[in-house]
């Protein structure tokens, strides 16, 4: 929040005031449902997260339980077929799962922001090259394509996903942020900095960028949707760490050992749960800034014809 | 013209950019996990094959790279991919044609019914602006798009095989027997890929309402739309004909966006059911790494993508006169 205020000090000329901007839109996402409710579940698993070690009752990777134990007070959600205790490893799971969409979801759209401006602000035969790069990026199917850089990278940690998310999960962001910007390109402020002489690394940096603030953040959202989605496809194929702990992983020993003909159906349903709320509440906020910045798609009361 | 003209461009250059990108990846990869199975092939299938494989894969050439390159794209258009480590001694080529038809059955038409199904009710529900059809529908839908398609794959198998036994378990028909063209055949292929056409249907469903919905409800305020009822004419007619064909546009062009999503959420779909088609093959090859196979679908499903991209184009042309001028 410090880069707008440094920017509306240094301009001359009175614009909106950026500095709101962000307060605004917090201030209307409380106000909405969809937003609200997002916004709680995130809140829950970072919570969950931080407190694993105290909300699991025991540790995740220990074998010293009967396999496949029906669920049961001891064990909520009962056994894997190692004797893992399943809701331990459901609560330490919330840990990496977050982390790849909230990194990935930075990363993904760092790499839109960087393409998309440098676009439209540059122009001409640039845009033409970035624009058709971004659309080449969008078209080619996703999972292939991990896959295969995932098929032939040495290790599967973690940082292999996040490279793999990030490289295949930009080229939306990057298509709408361009159109933003480029609307953006021709207004008197711009043309003020030019004047003065800034260098355009200060203008798309000061200038543009904090004038697209919600865009950002709704692009964010979007791509920590899809950080979650394609992080749990990976994992669920064996391409993640299969030591690691994450909702994915889980559903890759469930598959793995047959948890649904095992009688061990909730092995299987948690984790997709979990995967699905984590990724629901990134969608409802941003559905909810949807809602907020175009108010034709708000939620209307039945009217009179 | 000029419009179809620009995205046939577009079509030339995303197929060299996928191209170039199999052609690349295995070079910019420390190490070479494709050498240890090229050491395999040695002596049991022909020099030339083997040789072809090496361009393709990036393993110790003599040629300089912009030959290798040369000779990877004649390789590739000609068909020659080598040799399936997974399906020895079965050809890439032979091995990745059993596949296709049966992801383009199966992903091909579960898409088509989803695009269509969900533009119709994206257009009804923003007709009904304010019903109960309009206001539950998009929560609904966006908590459904957040759920992996693998994971509702795996629930409908729960649910639908394992507890009710409606369905098979998996693959494209019963194991004991053949293809072949009877009624009997036929049944069993249709009771096969139900659930996993299910699925796709269910997950790929929403992104086209909402999207519909959306642009439904921006175009019912334009005043052609206020024209056409002051003209008295049918709201059916006003829905379809005037609103819904100009909504629709945006919904193409969203196809053409988001169909790579759609296939790589089909992908996992296929694996789930053990459905016989490309995707459940790329992950046989990456198990296996039979890396020959596993670029050749890598390429294939991206021509299919690219391919209905191209006729998602064509419908827009057709659809839009606006396009055709300029």
């Amino acid at each position: 929040m410090a880069v707008p205020a440094i920017a509306s000090q240094e301009i001359a000329e009175p614009v909106e005031p950026r500095a709101g901007v962000l307060r605004n839109v917090f201030s209307s996402l409380i106000s909405n449902r969809k937003a609200l409710a997002g916004l709680a579940v995130l809140l829950l698993f970072t919570l969950v997260s931080a407190f694993a070690p105290v909300l699991a009752p025991y540790d995740p990777h220990s074998l010293q339980f009967d396999a496949l134990l029906q669920p049961s007070l001891q064990h909520l959600l009962g056994t894997a077929a190692n004797g893992q205790d399943i809701f331990s490893q459901l609560v330490w799971s919330t840990r990496e799962s977050l982390l790849l969409a909230v990194v990935a979801g930075v990363f993904a759209t760092a790499v839109s922001v960087v393409i998309g401006v440098t676009a439209a602000y540059l122009g001409g035969a640039w845009d033409h090259v970035l624009n058709l790069f971004t659309d080449v990026f969008l078209v080619i199917p996703t999972l292939p394509l991990m896959i295969v850089i995932a098929a032939y990278a040495e290790s599967h940690g973690v940082w292999v996903l996040i490279t793999v998310i990030t490289v295949t999960g930009w080229s939306y962001g990057a298509r709408q942020l361009r159109s933003q910007a480029l609307s953006l390109r021709n207004r008197e402020f711009l043309d003020a900095a030019r004047v003065r002489g800034e260098r355009s690394l200060y203008i798309i940096f000061f200038e543009v960028l904090p004038n697209m603030t919600s865009l950002i953040v709704a692009i964010f959202l979007g791509a920590a949707l899809y950080a979650v989605l394609a992080a749990a496809g990976l994992q669920f194929i064996g391409l993640g760490d299969t030591n690691d702990l994450s909702w994915g992983t889980m559903l890759y020993w469930a598959q793995h050992n047959g948890a649904l003909l095992a009688g061990q159906p909730l092995w299987v349903i948690a984790p997709g749960l979990c995967i699905a709320a984590l990724g629901g509440a990134f969608a409802l906020v941003n559905y909810a800034f949807d809602e907020i910045s175009n108010p034709a798609l708000r939620p209307v009361k039945k009217r009179k014809r | 013209m000029s419009y179809l003209l620009r995205r046939l461009e577009f079509f030339a250059i995303t197929l060299w950019a996928a191209l170039t990108v199999n052609f690349l990846l295995p070079r910019l990869m420390p190490g070479s996990p494709a050498e240890a199975m090229l050491v395999r092939f040695h002596g049991r299938v022909s020099p030339q094959t083997v040789k072809a494989m090496e361009i393709a894969l990036g393993v110790h050439s003599d040629q300089n790279i912009v030959q290798q390159y040369l000779e990877y794209l004649g390789n590739t258009f000609t068909g020659n991919l080598g040799v399936s480590l997974t399906f020895f001694p079965t050809s890439v080529a032979k091995v990745v044609m059993l596949a296709l038809p049966w992801s383009l059955g199966l992903v091909g038409t579960a898409t088509v019914i989803a695009f269509i199904l969900g533009t119709l009710v994206g257009m009804l529900a923003a007709w009904r602006r304010g019903g109960i059809f309009d206001a539950i529908l998009p929560p609904v839908l966006i908590i459904i798009s957040a759920f992996p398609y693998f994971w509702i794959a795996l629930f409908c198998l729960l649910l639908f095989s394992l507890t009710l036994n409606w369905f098979p378990l998996g693959f494209a028909y019963d194991l004991t027997s053949s293809i072949n063209l009877s009624w009997d055949f036929i049944g069993q292929v249709v009771s096969h890929a139900f659930l996993p056409a299910l699925t796709i249907v269910i997950t790929s469903i929403g992104g086209w309402i909402l999207t519909m919905r959306n642009t439904m409800i921006t175009t019912l305020a334009e005043d052609y739309v206020k024209m056409a009822r002051a003209k008295g004419l049918s709201p059916f007619r006003i829905m379809l004909q005037y609103a819904g064909r100009n909504a629709i546009l945006p919904n193409l062009t969203g196809f053409a966006m988001s169909l790579g999503f759609v296939i790589s959420g089909a992908i996992l779909v296929e694996i789930v059911f053990n459905y016989p088609g490309l995707g459940f093959m790329l992950l046989q090859a990456v198990n296996g790494e039979d890396f020959a196979l596993m670029q050749a679908l890598f390429l294939l499903i991206t021509v299919a993508v690219l391919v209905a991209v191209l006729i998602a184009d064509v419908l827009t042309a057709w659809l839009d006169p606006r396009t055709r001028q300029a």
